[in-house]
């Protein structure tokens, strides 16, 4: 029996994770795990060039070769007309969806999907592709933010006008909006600033990097009826989206999930499963697809890169007075870059009277974007935070107590419109100055860096359903893929409900004819929505216990009340009766009027946003410029850690991936506009060799709208620490480095320059 | 009365540049109704892709959200997560 | 082209295979025997997704041709515990959240235990290098480098 200090059963244990054993066996079966009689293999032909015009595809040596069954192009998928391409209230945009599937006229990037072969073997399959001959011709290409907004730039898309600009330009561009949120007076901000800093900032674009490659098995019946067994963050999603993309009925198909092998973000679109779908339909067979990890990189989800200008203004006592961002991200291929959630979050910490955050949503010659981590947040953050400590330096005031001295509260307005709510961004900048890190001694070289950052956190459609089995064990069924650990936080909030033992609860992952919709795992909503879910039908199970209960008895139901995993009469009023457990009660559901059960389905709103502040630590080596992590703690704001060692993980492993954006990470495109370097070997995401033990500090300010106090966790750790690295890196050699990643040569060529 | 806040954008294009409305409503279907009566146009702007916070709680599909006689509404776009 | 047969141990039991020529160990293991605990993530062992033994010595079964395991003994991680016993590593690595999408895991754990077997008191350092050749997207690799810390420690004490 497991006890804890915040009065509950369950809620802030460690338990072990209900699907924990057949992920450490190798029993748990992924996406590339699954497999059918008969299936054939599929792979896809993809573009070299990063922008052409398709001029002719000859399949007809790839069709003669044995073992070759089916061939697609674009010309197989339904074309997607402008006034079709918004189905429903939200995205995606289906025509853009189509086109980035299976490239029609033009191929827009290096990797860019032009055919697809199933055939009786993956070396039939290669040598089929080898044999289709695609006449292309070359256009000139663009993959820089900055050069695609030039007005001679080369133009991908002849129907994408800026929107957001007044009057509407007469002539297509790759601006595809421009966005703004701003409130006060941002020039009365600055005439009234006695400091002032402004610097430009860049980001490249950087991969997800999940460690699963996409996969997919696909099956159409004669009928028409589809089945699709594939990892996903959303396997609701994926059947939407095909649905859409083939012109079929969302009710016939049925999207059973793998585990997925890591996501964040980048599995919240499809690439395969609609191709593999009318190769099964026109072979006739089950199709299986595996990308390879060149495909990943060439063709997948990287988030955007950006260019950036902040300029921030304070009086002497260090009072923010203006603050004011510019920002281009790229979108890749078609519109879509995160940049308007970069102008929402970058200032949200800070309590500011005038703000200013202009975007603008490029298209280039690279993947189209797709999300990653708190979407455009952490780009944003770098520029912002990195500005925040420059100012805080010409101030002479510490970093972190210049964020005091700004820090968001409940009852801040933020630039984006509306006033914060309970939030918890002061309670961490506490945790962090109070921290034994905070005041350790440095070394030579050595620098320390402070960086702070804000997320929304995201609700949601959401449905689960909860039963009672007959021996009194529970099953909690949802249809939310469980990315990194969510159905051990189900089974401990239905367990903490029910006051069982967690051994007694398990979660599913049911597939899309099992539960109701559900929006896909992301924005750090599962724990949270569905969590709420799971609860409230946790606790309609629990009035129908109590009412079976008062059925045995024979009194009130009013009289019965649920308490320690039992019924138990009200008081001595009720009448004395020996408490019913709940497997007395499940025993006895004959008699007291059939299965206890309860299905929710709920669109979750009021997720609780939430706040992180980082500390970092670094040792710059002047002679090869390489950056070490010495020491990073970082705090945040989860509202209730539901299961700590997961919300532990989801900060430790948001912090792995900053430090990798801010060192390492970076798409490299030749002057052909090819990706360079599509593949773990010159992709260097972090190792562990790179990394020291990364400190955590739950901070816990519980979100009114759950009833245990949940807020999202997952993508606030990814924000802060690009600009913590860089800030340390300043403190440590006065080199304000700007451009991201600071791989060694970059940090050489600062230091070279006047370090 | 809510506070109704708008976007610099959308107080261009509907209001013209007034980013502050008060409107009387009880649920954000009769305050989006009451806003397109005043400001015809808005309404289906405020339909696309938009979000709203009500008293400082997002939600990304309001219509049926309930408004309290000195809300702040705010309208933003809607928000996606990784 | 004719099939090749090879003739292996594979976690104890001695197992026979047909395989084509270009088939990596890895293949095989996958789509001939079954076996998908061992996990494909690049193809060009730079993640150790893969990672097995091949005759007590750690490997990427995607850089091991198929034919190259004759006469070998591999050990992969559906062989790790003991029927219902988990080795150590996979209980402390359950214990502490030491895996988040269980992708990189079983990988992980056939290094660890390579990595105990030949160093049973290795310092962070050495762990931190050994498991360099493992990429984890999820976790930070810290919970997975204290596992391998407490399991080495425990058995030190036992």
């Amino acid at each position: 029996m497991s006890g804890n200090a915040n009065g509950y059963k369950w809620i802030g244990t460690r338990t072990i994770r209900p699907d924990g054993v057949d992920k450490v066996t190798g029993r748990a079966a992924f996406g590339a795990d699954f497999a059918l009689p008969g299936m054939l293999v599929g792979k896809i032909l993809r573009s070299p060039h990063a922008h052409a015009r398709i001029l002719s595809i000859d399949s007809s040596k790839a069709e003669a070769l044995p073992g070759v069954k089916a061939i697609v192009t674009s010309a197989d998928f339904p074309e997607i007309p402008p006034s079709e391409a918004i189905k429903g209230s939200s995205p995606p945009n289906y025509r853009h969806l189509s086109q980035n599937l299976m490239a029609r006229e033009k191929v827009l990037y290096d990797g860019h999907a032009v055919a697809a072969v199933a055939a009786t073997s993956a070396a039939v399959a290669s040598e089929a592709l080898s044999l289709i001959s695609v006449e292309y011709e070359v256009l000139p290409h663009v993959t820089d933010v900055l050069e695609a907004m030039k007005p001679d730039a080369p133009v991908l898309h002849d129907d994408l006008f800026t929107g957001g600009v007044e009057p509407k330009p007469d002539k297509p561009s790759n601006v595809a909006k421009r966005v703004e949120f701003a409130i006060g007076d941002i020039d009365a901000g600055f005439a009234d600033a006695d400091v002032v800093v402004e610097r430009d900032y860049s980001t490249e674009g950087i991969h997800q990097g999940y460690i699963e490659t996409h996969a997919v098995v696909a099956n159409m019946g004669e009928d028409g009826q589809a089945t699709i067994w594939c990892s996903s963050q959303g396997h609701f999603m994926v059947r939407q989206y095909t649905a859409g993309l083939l012109n079929m009925n969302i009710g016939d198909i049925k999207v059973t999930p793998a585990e997925i092998g890591g996501g964040f973000g980048g599995k919240t679109t499809v690439y395969l499963e609609p191709v593999a779908l009318l190769l099964s339909r026109k072979s006739g067979h089950a199709i299986k697809m595996v990308m390879t990890r060149d495909e990943v990189f060439r063709a997948t989800g990287p988030t955007s890169g950006s260019a950036m200008t902040i300029k921030i203004g304070a009086k002497k006592d260090g009072k923010i007075t203006a603050a004011e961002a510019d920002l281009k991200f790229f979108a890749g291929a078609f519109p879509g870059a995160p940049v308007h959630l970069g102008c929402m979050c970058g200032f949200t910490p800070y309590d500011i009277e005038n703000v200013k955050a202009v975007g603008f949503d490029v298209v280039t010659n690279r993947p189209k974007a797709i999300s990653y981590r708190a979407p455009g947040a952490p780009i944003a953050a770098f520029a912002i935070e990195s500005a925040i400590d420059e100012l805080a330096g010409k101030l002479n005031i510490e970093p972190l107590a210049l964020r005091e001295m700004n820090a968001a509260r409940e009852g801040t307005r933020t630039a984006y419109g509306p006033t914060l709510g309970v939030v918890g961004f002061e309670e961490t900048l506490e945790a962090a100055k109070t921290h034994p890190h905070f005041s350790e001694p440095l070394g030579p070289d050595q620098g320390r860096g402070i960086a702070s950052g804000y997320w929304f956190n995201v609700g949601g459609e959401s449905s689960a359903s909860v039963s009672v089995n007959e021996d009194g064990s529970v099953t909690v069924t949802s249809g939310a893929p469980d990315i990194g650990g969510s159905r051990a936080s189900l089974c401990i909030m239905a367990a903490e409900v029910f006051g069982i033992d967690i051994g007694e609860v398990r979660a599913v992952i049911g597939d899309t004819n099992a539960t109701a919709f559900n929006r896909h795992t992301g924005g750090s909503r599962v724990t949270f929505a569905l969590g709420m879910v799971v609860v409230n039908a946790a606790e309609d199970c629990i009035v129908q216990l109590r009412t079976a209960a008062a059925k045995i008895w024979d009194i009130d139901v009013e009289a019965v009340v649920w308490e320690e995993g039992e019924a138990r009469p009200a008081g001595d009023n009720a009448g004395k009766f020996e408490p019913l457990s709940l497997g007395d009660l499940a025993a006895k559901t004959p008699m007291t009027g059939g299965p206890i059960s309860s299905e929710k389905s709920s669109n979750v709103q009021g997720p609780g946003p939430a706040f992180g502040t980082h500390i970092c630590d670094v040792e710059v080596d002047r002679e090869t410029g390489h950056v070490k992590i010495l020491r990073y703690t970082a705090i945040q704001d989860a509202g209730r850690a539901i299961h700590p060692g997961y919300v532990e993980g989801q900060m430790q492993g948001g912090v792995a991936q900053g430090i990798g954006w801010a060192l390492n990470e970076e798409y490299i495109y030749g002057d052909d506009g090819r990706l360079q370097n599509p593949g773990f070997l010159d992709y260097r995401i972090p190792v562990a060799s790179d990394l020291p033990m990364i400190d955590t500090v739950i901070v816990e300010v519980p979100n009114p709208t759950h009833p245990y106090g949940v807020r999202g966790v997952g993508e606030i750790p990814i924000i802060p620490p690009m600009a913590a690295v860089a800030n340390a890196i300043e403190d440590a050699v006065g080199m304000r480095l700007t451009d991201l990643p600071m791989s060694p040569p970059k940090v050489l060529e600062a230091l070279e320059n006047g370090g | 009365m809510a506070d109704v806040v708008l976007s610099r954008e959308l107080a261009r294009q509907f209001t013209d540049g007034e980013t502050r409305v008060a409107v009387e409503a009880g649920t954000m279907r009769a305050l989006v109704r009451e806003l397109d009566a005043k400001f015809p146009g808005i309404g289906a702007a405020l339909g696309d892709g938009m979000a709203v916070a009500i008293d400082g709680q997002i939600f990304q599909d309001y219509f049926l959200e309930e408004v309290g006689p000195n809300s702040e509404v705010c309208f933003l776009p809607a928000i996606e997560g990784g | 082209m004719a099939k090749n047969h090879v003739t292996t141990t594979i976690n104890g039991e001695p197992v026979e295979f047909l395989c084509e020529t270009q088939q990596t160990l890895l293949d095989v293991l996958r789509d001939e025997l079954q076996l998908t605990g061992s996990k494909e993530g690049c193809a060009s062992g730079d993640c150790g997704a893969c990672s097995v033994m091949v005759d007590d010595r750690l490997v990427c079964s995607c850089l091991v041709m198929g034919v190259e395991a004759e006469g070998s003994s591999i050990e992969t991680i559906e062989g790790m515990a003991d029927g219902e016993n988990l080795h150590p590593l996979q209980q402390k690595f359950l214990e502490n959240a030491a895996l988040q999408c269980g992708i990189c895991t079983p990988g992980f754990l056939i290094a660890a235990k390579s990595l105990l077997e030949k160093n049973p008191d290795p310092t962070e350092t050495e762990v931190r290098y050994w498991l360099a050749g493992n990429l984890c997207r999820c976790t930070g690799y810290d919970k997975i480098i204290r596992s391998v810390l407490e399991v080495a420690a425990e058995a030190k004490g036992a």
